[in-house]
């Protein structure tokens, strides 16, 4: 699809946040999702999620594919409209005060839970309290400042704050802070509560069974407070079945046999997407995971010796052709990142950084600066590129690339797979590497999804996905943390682009492709509302054109 | 020696055995690297050093291994297999969970090597140097040679994909409503692909191995005494012949019980499966230690037994062998 339409798209930002149908008539997703069809009502959607998940809750994890499936059960606040920006769920309005020290929600009234219990406020207080504050990987950080929660009345509450946190309000769906039943949790060990395989949620699909190696069932909520635009009750479809596939190759045959009707979160290998091109037969979504805002990256070890050097850091940028790199390793699916912000946070990215174009003089010119002189047979340096060979056949394809590149400019590099865990130890605990690669969402708010790469208090031997490359700037670790609590926005911009140039000019990670996120489905699955979180929509607005429509 | 005190026997060696194997299994596992909670904190996105120690402490992983191997020896005396910290349930109801479709897809693709390896390779030694001994020679090569992922993918390309005429994967419909024999069919028409698939290899040993046992035996005097006394050729071949000729097949089958469930690994994950292969697969990648750990001891008591039923069906084959337990005292 074309990056110019996407980026025009970003930039113009007039689309309304709640308007569903807010879509320029020519935007691809305009024509695969919002079609002026009508709703039909009936039917049940396969949805492959690969691999299967642990569990069914996201309440105090972030796995995607528990994401992708318990977000059809249990429901958040809001959820991110294509420019990322909040849309009612569970809230249906929300308020910031000037000094940014209070939020206030006001939450739907009449929603009840799956078992018939009313959904209120406690149920909030006790779920941000009581699990995101303690439990969630992220919510632990996202609310920090939060003080006291206030619940004046059965549909209200309000978050007493000890310093602004406007990155709060980026991360409230049902992946960031999926909300819980109170009368269900409370008093009991949260981590191992049975309702984490069999959720009893607010969602527009309840859940039946969970068959381990092979599907989990949701059925149609009668209950459910969404209605369509015309009034009509959702959810339209009757029920959903997740189907566990774990061979590639096999679920590109379920989706060509008609057995799957959507294919979630990128499983479909990119190689065989050509044969889902025919927009009669099938819809290619790629918005769906903006909300994510994934970078693929290589990261240096900054504590070797020889990587110290940010000129030699440069070098290696200099040397990798992202251009290249999209078209042959991603087939273009995404687009050159330039920074760590990615461009779908359109709130807080900028261009305004050093750009490393191609440029192998240059690279190599900086290499002799450092010192690197080509030695016998033109050999500069070598260093090791480890990978995560876990996540699928084709992992090792963007680090040969990588080894091709630097090869040019005499830097040979030896590459090392291992499986998930041999890879997490040695990057994190064992600190034994040169570089590595990996793709880490960004998510709508770098306080919550940056920041945590690039800070110096984040260097934490043996945690996964903290600051791994030793990366340690105090003038960089200053204006992330003013970011952090500044509540005029022009304010937080302008230190979030300041925090890009500074990452910019000493790359202690290289910043090489913004992914998108595919979803391959057929045609006949239509849906009302495109959403950025669209890897985590509930489907209550989702519906199958009946066969041979 | 009687039946009852030879199985006796037997089976009292078995316990030494899978003993054994559980305790090599324990220590190679020790030398992957990374463990169980490396792979949650990373799953999870981030964990704190303190939750990350305090999982460990949780599962015992903190311990000295001295302290862990007499642990989960202990347990193992007690038929206790744990807790898979993964999949947050007992070991013991995720393998029973899915022990039986591993089973099923076994016996099947067993059964199909069997009948088809015995029927390809006796028509082969009818005639041998024949064009159907030819057609058999270079079909059995193909699948001797090829890898069962692959044949399994393109089975799946041609018959799910292409022509529509069996599920693309899976083990059932999901909400299938009707009586039993509907469900029965239901699987039947999933279990399908997989069965033949990865049955190949193994059809392939035994059709060549029957075809030489075959002709072999074709070639002995009693068969040439049968048909002296005008035994007519059907009985010749299945009442003496074919008796003789399946004796190395069943002796093949008893050391293949293994492979056979390294195969169901790759058939498993292609076909969707929801087996134990493809849960073994998994445990690994996730160090899930407990839930390998059950699987592989399930698996050793699989193949000892299956070994001590295939000595039994020698002996029913071929009355010259006599049941006695190895090193056990003759009766």
């Amino acid at each position: 699809m074309s990056l110019h339409r996407r980026t025009l798209l970003t930039r113009t930002g007039a689309l309304g946040s709640l308007a569903a149908f807010g879509l320029p008539w020519w935007h691809p997703q305009a024509l695969a999702q919002a079609s002026g069809g009508k709703p039909v009502t009936g039917g049940v959607l396969n949805v492959a999620v690969a691999p299967e998940p642990t569990q069914l809750t996201s309440a105090f994890i972030t796995t995607m594919n528990i994401g992708m499936l318990s977000s059809k059960v249990l429901e958040g606040l809001v959820s991110y409209d294509l420019n990322l920006r909040p849309v009612p769920a569970l809230a249906t309005s929300w308020d910031q005060a000037a000094d940014g020290k209070t939020l206030t929600f006001k939450l739907r009234q009449g929603v009840k839970w799956h078992d018939g219990a009313d959904f209120t406020a406690a149920d909030v207080e006790y779920t941000l309290q009581e699990v995101w504050r303690k439990l969630h990987p992220f919510g632990r950080a996202a609310f920090a400042n939060v003080e006291k929660v206030e619940t004046p009345d059965k549909h209200t509450v309000v978050l007493r704050l000890s310093a602004p946190a406007p990155y709060i309000l980026n991360y409230i769906n049902t992946y960031g802070a999926q909300i819980l039943p109170r009368h269900l949790y409370a008093g009991k060990d949260v981590l191992t509560n049975p309702l984490n395989n069999a959720p009893v949620g607010t969602g527009p699909f309840v859940f039946k069974e969970w068959v381990k190696g092979s599907h989990v069932r949701l059925e149609r909520n009668p209950h459910y407070w969404g209605k369509g635009p015309d009034g009509t009750p959702q959810p339209y479809l009757d029920g959903i079945v997740f189907k566990f596939i774990p061979d590639a190759a096999a679920r590109t045959v379920a989706l060509e046999a008609g057995e799957i009707d959507v294919a979630l979160g990128s499983i479909i290998p990119l190689t065989n997407l050509n044969r889902f091109k025919d927009k009669a037969r099938y819809s290619i979504n790629t918005d769906d995971g903006r909300y994510l805002s994934t970078i693929f990256l290589a990261q240096f070890n900054v504590r070797r010796p020889q990587l110290q050097d940010k000129r030699v850091r440069q070098a290696f940028a200099y040397a990798i052709d992202r251009e290249a790199l999209l078209k042959i390793v991603f087939l273009g699916y995404g687009k050159p990142a330039t920074g760590p912000v990615p461009s779908s946070v359109v709130n807080y990215y900028s261009d305004q950084v050093r750009k490393y174009p191609l440029d192998l003089k240059r690279a190599e010119a900086l290499l002799d600066e450092a010192g690197l002189k080509r030695g016998a047979g033109g050999k500069r340096l070598s260093v090791t590129l480890d990978f995560d060979g876990g996540s699928g056949p084709t992992a090792s394809r963007p680090a040969e690339f990588i080894k091709q590149s630097l090869a040019k400019i005499g830097v040979e590099v030896e590459l090392r797979a291992g499986d998930t865990a041999t890879y997490l130890r040695r990057i994190f605990t064992d600190q034994d590497y040169d570089l590595m690669i990996s793709s880490l969402h960004r998510l709508p708010d770098p306080t919550l999804g940056v920041q945590r790469l690039y800070w110096t208090k984040n260097i934490i031997k043996g945690s996964p996905w903290t600051n791994g490359s030793g990366y340690s700037n105090p003038e960089l670790d200053r204006v992330m943390e003013a970011a952090a609590d500044e509540p005029d926005p022009a304010k937080r911009k302008a230190l979030i682009v300041q925090w890009q140039q500074i990452v910019q000019e000493d790359v202690p990670l290289l910043e090489l492709i913004e992914q998108t996120w595919v979803t391959v489905a057929t045609a006949r699955f239509r849906k009302q509302q495109p959403q950025g979180d669209g890897l985590f929509a509930s489907l209550a607005d989702a519906w199958l054109e009946p066969k041979g429509a | 020696m009687d039946l009852g005190r030879y199985l006796r026997n037997r089976l009292l060696q078995v316990l030494p055995v899978v003993l054994g194997i559980a305790l090599l299994n324990f220590l190679v596992l020790q030398l992957a690297p990374g463990d169980v909670v490396d792979v949650l904190a990373g799953e999870a996105g981030a964990a704190t050093p303190e939750q990350m120690a305090a999982l460990r402490a949780q599962f015992g992983l903190d311990q000295p291994l001295a302290a862990q191997l007499l642990a989960y020896l202990g347990r193992l005396l007690t038929l206790d297999l744990g807790w898979s910290y993964r999949q947050n349930m007992p070991v013991l109801d995720l393998i029973l969970s899915r022990l039986p479709a591993t089973l099923l897809l076994m016996a099947l693709a067993m059964g199909f090597a069997l009948v088809l390896g015995m029927l390809l390779g006796t028509l082969s030694a009818l005639k041998p140097g024949g064009w159907f001994d030819h057609v058999v020679a270079v079909a059995v090569l193909f699948a001797y040679a090829m890898p069962t992922f692959w044949l399994g993918l393109m089975a799946l390309v041609l018959f799910a994909g292409k022509l529509g005429w069996l599920p693309a994967g899976g083990m059932v419909t999901v909400g299938l409503q009707g009586p039993w024999w509907v469900h029965a069919l239901d699987v039947a028409h999933h279990a399908v692909l997989p069965a033949l698939t990865l049955s190949t290899f193994f059809l392939a040993v035994y059709a060549r191995l029957m075809r030489s046992a075959m002709v072999e035996t074709l070639g002995a005097d009693f068969i040439r005494t049968a048909r002296a006394k005008g035994a007519s050729e059907p009985r010749v071949l299945a009442g003496h012949a074919l008796r003789n000729a399946a004796l190395p097949l069943v002796t093949m089958l008893g050391y293949q019980v293994a492979s056979l469930l390294s195969g169901a690994v790759l058939v498993e994950s292609v076909f969707s499966w929801p087996g134990l292969g493809r849960l073994a697969f998994e445990a690994i990648l996730a160090r899930d230690f407990n839930l390998l750990l059950g699987i592989l001891l399930l698996s050793s008591l699989l193949v000892t037994v299956i070994n001590i039923l295939v000595d039994l069906a020698t002996a029913l084959l071929d009355p010259r062998v006599q049941l006695h337990a190895p090193h056990g005292v003759r009766a």
